[in-house]
């Protein structure tokens, strides 16, 4: 279980105190899959960057009950943008963040196959990242993420920037892989109908300073469909929540 | 409107081939004295002459020695300051205001200064040629490593390479590739002109050798070894290029 308890983020500038967000509160079952939803600016990817380690709370924790394993790392994310590297071939993309955690050569070219393997792109792995197409892409960087073997994958808006098609294929990609893995998963977007068709439970991210505004857990069998009409419910009743808040001018 | 290439080859040869048998005519046929300007057509037994003496060879070997110490040590110190410039602001910081002091100061104007303090010897031209590469190769780096992609950088902190040293390797130096390559090569110019100009105060060399003729009005010396200089740059610089294209085999 990963706990995020009481985090509190502002910055202080020259306009004086900006508090980010204030009081987050949410536990993240094993193998649970969590989105978080709000409107753009809320402060939904600088909560990833927190949980991450990359941006240092004012105040608050985030535990993990597993304990610290070597050759693996903790928190892996998945961006926007597949930010790969251009000058590393795409199996070298993925051993990115293997080095440094004493694993020998072999040790990482075979983990780094593997994972892409379980994205399907085991045999572009000797292409350039100029070689693949936008989908491919994000689908090293997120072989790259479960190369690592985190406790929890974070995923910040990564289907935000393909077309319609491609996304739809990735996000059923995605559940299939989360359900061979059985990773955590903890995923920013803010396309409600993408929340609930993903996730066990859909966090609602409001308000400034944000805090959670609501948390839905989403019921039913897996797969699912596109078009179910209780998964319809609850993402209206997602929408108007969180229209509510922005027209009392909270959200942006 | 591409043209073909067999028109653009013929075209750039009529070029070479007229303008040889301008300036053949020009002394020829009396415009000219041919002491002031030699015809063409006497400088390679002029070459042969000075190959046989042995003063081509002591030149060239003394120019190169001058012109690769001085290249490599200018452009590294060039190369290693622009890094850690850009990667550090306080380092910015605290260079800046001499930076733009020293900037305008052209390289050859530290001529009296290299002979007073190292007499007229390869340590003085050593000196000039790295005080002209210096500036070009910092300011190549710096600008460089501060235009690496911010995100690229995070990347490398969301997957465990934080240390300054683990980013400069992992990514701020493979990223800054290229246009630290750029800066390199206009060095190579840059360096072959503090060559020449260090050499015509004396300093053993190919300019030394040009200027003793000079003062003969040995002018068909002074062509053989301006082409000499045009050759070795021409040598040196697709050197480079072959070298550059190497490292930068994942542009193609």
């Amino acid at each position: 279980m990963i706990s995020i308890k009481d985090l509190t983020l502002s910055f202080d500038s020259d306009r004086g105190r900006t508090i980010v967000l204030k009081d987050f509160h949410l536990d993240i079952a094993d193998g649970e899959f969590v989105a978080v939803v709000g409107a753009s600016g809320v402060g939904k990817s600088t909560l990833l960057r927190v949980i991450a380690g990359l941006v240092k709370p004012t105040s608050g924790t985030v535990t993990r009950d597993n304990p610290e394993t070597p050759g693996r790392r903790p928190y892996a994310m998945v961006f926007q943008d597949a930010r790969l590297l251009p000058w590393r071939r795409v199996v070298r993309n993925v051993e990115f963040g293997l080095e440094g955690l004493g694993l020998d050569k072999a040790t990482r070219r075979r983990r780094a196959l593997e994972a892409l393997a379980l994205v399907g792109l085991a045999d572009k792995a000797d292409r350039w990242p100029h070689q693949l197409s936008g989908g491919q892409r994000q689908r090293v960087a997120i072989a790259r993420a479960l190369a690592v073997d985190p406790d929890l994958l974070m995923m910040d808006e990564p289907f935000g920037a393909l077309d319609a098609i491609t996304r739809q294929g990735l996000q059923d990609e995605l559940v299939d892989l989360w359900q061979r893995t059985g990773k955590t998963i903890l995923f920013v977007t803010h396309d409600i109908d993408e929340a609930v068709y993903l996730a066990d439970r859909v966090v609602l991210l409001a308000g400034s300073p944000a805090g959670v505004r609501s948390a839905d857990r989403i019921e039913g069998p897996r797969p699912r469909h596109r078009d179910d009409a209780m998964a319809r419910e609850t993402a209206n009743a997602i929408r108007g929540r969180l229209s509510g808040t922005v027209e009392a001018g909270e959200g942006i | 409107m591409a043209r073909p290439r067999a028109l653009r080859f013929s075209l750039s040869l009529l070029g070479v081939v007229l303008f040889f048998a301008l300036w053949e005519a020009l002394p020829r046929l009396g415009l000219v004295k041919p002491m002031l300007l030699p015809a063409p057509s006497e400088i390679p037994a002029t070459f042969w002459r000075e190959l046989t003496s042995g003063a081509w060879a002591d030149a060239v070997l003394q120019s190169l020695q001058h012109y690769l110490s001085g290249l490599v040590l200018g452009s590294a110190l060039g190369v290693a300051l622009g890094v850690a410039t850009g990667m550090s602001r306080t380092l910015e910081d605290m260079t800046n205001w001499i930076v733009r002091l020293l900037r305008p100061i052209p390289g050859l104007a530290w001529v009296p200064f290299a002979i007073i303090w190292f007499g007229v010897s390869s340590t003085a031209a050593n000196f000039i040629i790295i005080v002209g590469v210096f500036w070009i190769n910092y300011f190549a780096a710096l600008g460089a490593v501060q235009a690496v992609d911010r995100d690229l950088i995070e990347l490398s902190e969301a997957f465990g390479h934080r240390s300054p040293l683990a980013k400069l390797f992992k990514v701020i130096l493979p990223a800054s590739v290229q246009p630290i390559m750029a800066g390199l090569r206009t060095g190579l110019g840059q360096a072959w002109m503090a060559v020449v100009a260090a050499e015509l105060f004396g300093v053993a060399g190919l300019g030394q050798r040009m200027m003793q003729a000079s003062s003969l009005l040995a002018t068909d010396v002074v062509v053989v070894y301006m082409i000499t200089m045009a050759l070795l740059y021409g040598v040196v610089d697709m050197a480079f290029v072959a070298l550059r294209d190497r490292l930068l085999a994942w542009k193609a």
